[in-house]
């Protein structure tokens, strides 16, 4: 069913809805971003429509309200641990369609991967019914359509934002009721069907040429350019890896927690082992594992899609201007590179 | 809903001292690992690390643990009556099918012996489980010296090459393994053998190198990993290695696979 809401209409649905439901949506927080004079926009609990950023893209990723930057896995007590605790309510999360899609790759990890399911993300991702909001056009960094990420029909309800009023499809029954009494009109989401930036990520033919590439000298480039801040990491749709560690409170040194904490690949210190033995000494390898990672590791595990639903977040938030997707093209080139020197050798 | 990562507390019951560095601590559990896989280990404050199997038996378990970091450091001060907290067993282990009725080469640098450790025990106490067993272990020096006794002790059912790798002492070559990789009669085992290496990875890296050179197929070299993890069940990420998990897929691997893996 579609509907049309006043702003003013739809505080009193999320009160009703605040009952049962947290409200979580990508929200703008004024002269809080990263250069002086500019906003962010991160995801938040919200209670009003207008506190709902629909017009920018935000700059971290839905991923947050489901495997927070930092999360209690258990409290001890001496020799006792004792698992955290979930929020009881259900999670109404407004989402754009790439989230949408990375969250099939948050499961992949954390429910499938080796067979083992996380608990914790367990817990919250049952509690979700996805909102999705409408793109328009996209933004300047998306590349969604070359990374078939562009379109859903995986949501309870859609939401596009017009003049002080929302415009509604409301496909959940559970959600239906409270939608009841407002003012039916014809809506169904309309998806981006093109970007401005468009990637071609290169097929690797072979073991061979992935071992050169590898090795390629493309790398070499990050060395100097990539300040490894992991802020590309952090912004990423997808990127799921963490580090545990534990704390103790300053008060009472018999109590304490076990947390998880966002890790990145591309900060110093994610390979090293007690002992002093590090696998990845040099901004460039780092990159290389990030990006063969997000467009070939993944894929020839899981065989099905690459780990990148083309948000652009990366880009928008790398301070050295490093564009994953001139990354993706140059990757491109040297894949071509090789497999015509390989020919060649083949051919003498 | 089973939270995976939930660890049990189990007692010590024993600490022996095995070298300057590293300490053997038994712990009372009924849990049965494969040979060659690994636990998680931790200290509730201090934190988690996975350690390996270094032997099994009925209602226990052995950990031969380096002084090397926070939570192995933190283990140090523990005594028997006292409790460590465990979750696993992980990963694959050795694949002992394939192994058996075969010749054995193993081929340990360090701390590397402790992941082969119970799978020796096994080949001791069951003699027609492999045809033989060609042992070499190499340490740093004197002091890193592990499990003194069931060296000697394999002396005699084992054919063994113990080295140093700078000092020279009676009863002990001095050099690398790799330089004893050409002493084992490859010729002779007629194709039927398979070869395990554990150690560092530059150890691990040329020895497999020196097999090489010995013809030695890589499909019959077998490796086992270490590598920083926080889970242990593929989610972290920390372990992972191209589209391999270590945690997961490891930590021991073929050859075949491993030589093109590129951390």
């Amino acid at each position: 069913m579609g509907y049309k809401l006043s702003f003013g209409e739809a505080d009193r649905i999320f009160d009703s809805l605040q009952k049962e439901y947290e409200i979580w949506a990508p929200k703008r927080f004024v002269g809080k971003g990263r250069y002086s004079d500019t906003d962010m926009i991160r995801y938040d609990k919200i209670h009003r429509a207008d506190e709902i950023e629909f017009n920018e893209k935000s700059d971290f990723p839905a991923k947050e309200v489901l495997t927070p930057i930092t999360e209690t896995l258990f409290y001890f007590t001496e020799d006792e641990y004792r698992e955290s605790k979930a929020t009881k309510k259900k999670l109404l999360i407004f989402m754009r369609p790439c989230d949408v899609h990375a969250k099939y790759h948050q499961e992949k990890i954390y429910l499938e991967n080796g067979d083992f399911a996380d608990s914790y993300y367990q817990r919250m991702s049952e509690k979700v019914k996805i909102v999705l909001m409408e793109c328009g056009e996209g933004w300047d960094t998306c590349f969604c359509v070359s990374m078939g990420t562009n379109r859903t029909d995986d949501y309870a309800a859609a939401v596009r934002a017009e003049d002080e009023a929302m415009f509604l499809e409301i496909k959940d029954e559970e959600l239906a009721p409270y939608f009841q009494k407002c003012a039916s009109a014809r809506f169904t989401p309309s998806f981006v069907e093109e970007n401005p930036l468009q990637v071609t990520v290169p097929e690797i033919p072979n073991k061979e040429v992935l071992t050169e590439l590898k090795r390629h000298p493309m790398w070499d480039e990050f060395d100097k350019r990539c300040v490894s801040c992991g802020a590309c990491t952090l912004a990423c749709s997808t990127c799921t890896c963490f580090t545990t560690s534990d704390i103790v409170y300053q008060e009472n040194s018999n109590a304490g927690e076990r947390k998880r904490t966002s890790a990145s690949c591309q900060i110093e210190g994610f390979t090293d082992m007690a002992g002093g033995i590090v696998f990845r000494n040099t901004a460039g390898e780092r990159m290389r594992y990030k990006v063969l990672h997000k467009f070939h590791d993944y894929k020839a595990r899981f065989r099905d899609f690459h780990m990148c639903v083309g948000c652009g977040r990366c880009i928008s938030r790398c301070p050295e201007l490093i564009s994953i997707a001139a990354t993706v093209d140059k990757m491109a080139a040297a894949v071509d590179e090789i497999t015509a020197s390989q020919k060649a050798e083949g051919g003498k | 809903m089973k939270n995976i990562i939930q660890p049990v507390a189990c007692e010590i019951l024993d600490v022996k001292q095995e070298s300057k560095q590293e300490y053997t601590f038994r712990v009372k559990t009924d849990i049965r690992p494969n040979h060659g896989q690994f636990l998680q280990l931790s200290i509730p404050k201090v934190g988690e690390a996975p350690i390996s199997v270094s032997d099994f038996g009925d209602g226990w378990m052995d950990f031969t643990i380096r002084s090397v970091g926070k939570v192995t450091n933190e283990i140090f001060s523990k005594r028997p009556g006292d409790e460590l907290f465990l979750r696993g067993a992980y990963g694959n282990g050795w694949p002992l099918e394939q192994f058996q009725g075969k010749h054995m080469v193993i081929i340990t640098g360090g701390t590397g012996l402790a992941p082969v450790r119970s799978m020796l025990h096994k080949f001791e106490k069951e003699p027609d489980y492999v045809k033989s067993v060609h042992l070499i272990c190499g340490f740093k020096n004197q002091e890193g010296i592990l499990f003194r006794s069931e060296l000697e002790e394999w002396k005699h059912c084992f054919s063994t090459i113990y080295a140093l790798d700078n000092e020279k002492i009676d009863g002990w070559h001095k050099g690398f393994v790799t330089e004893f990789v050409k002493e084992i009669p490859f010729d002779s085992f007629g194709g039927d053998y398979e070869v395990v290496i554990v150690g560092p990875p530059p150890m691990m890296k040329f020895t497999g190198i020196e097999c090489g050179k010995c013809a030695v197929p890589d499909k019959k070299i077998w490796l086992s990993f270490e590598r920083k993890m926080s889970c242990a069940v593929g989610k972290c990420g920390h372990c992972r290695i191209d589209e391999v998990y270590v945690c997961l897929d490891g930590p021991t691997f073929n050859y075949t696979q491993a030589k093109y893996l590129v951390d």
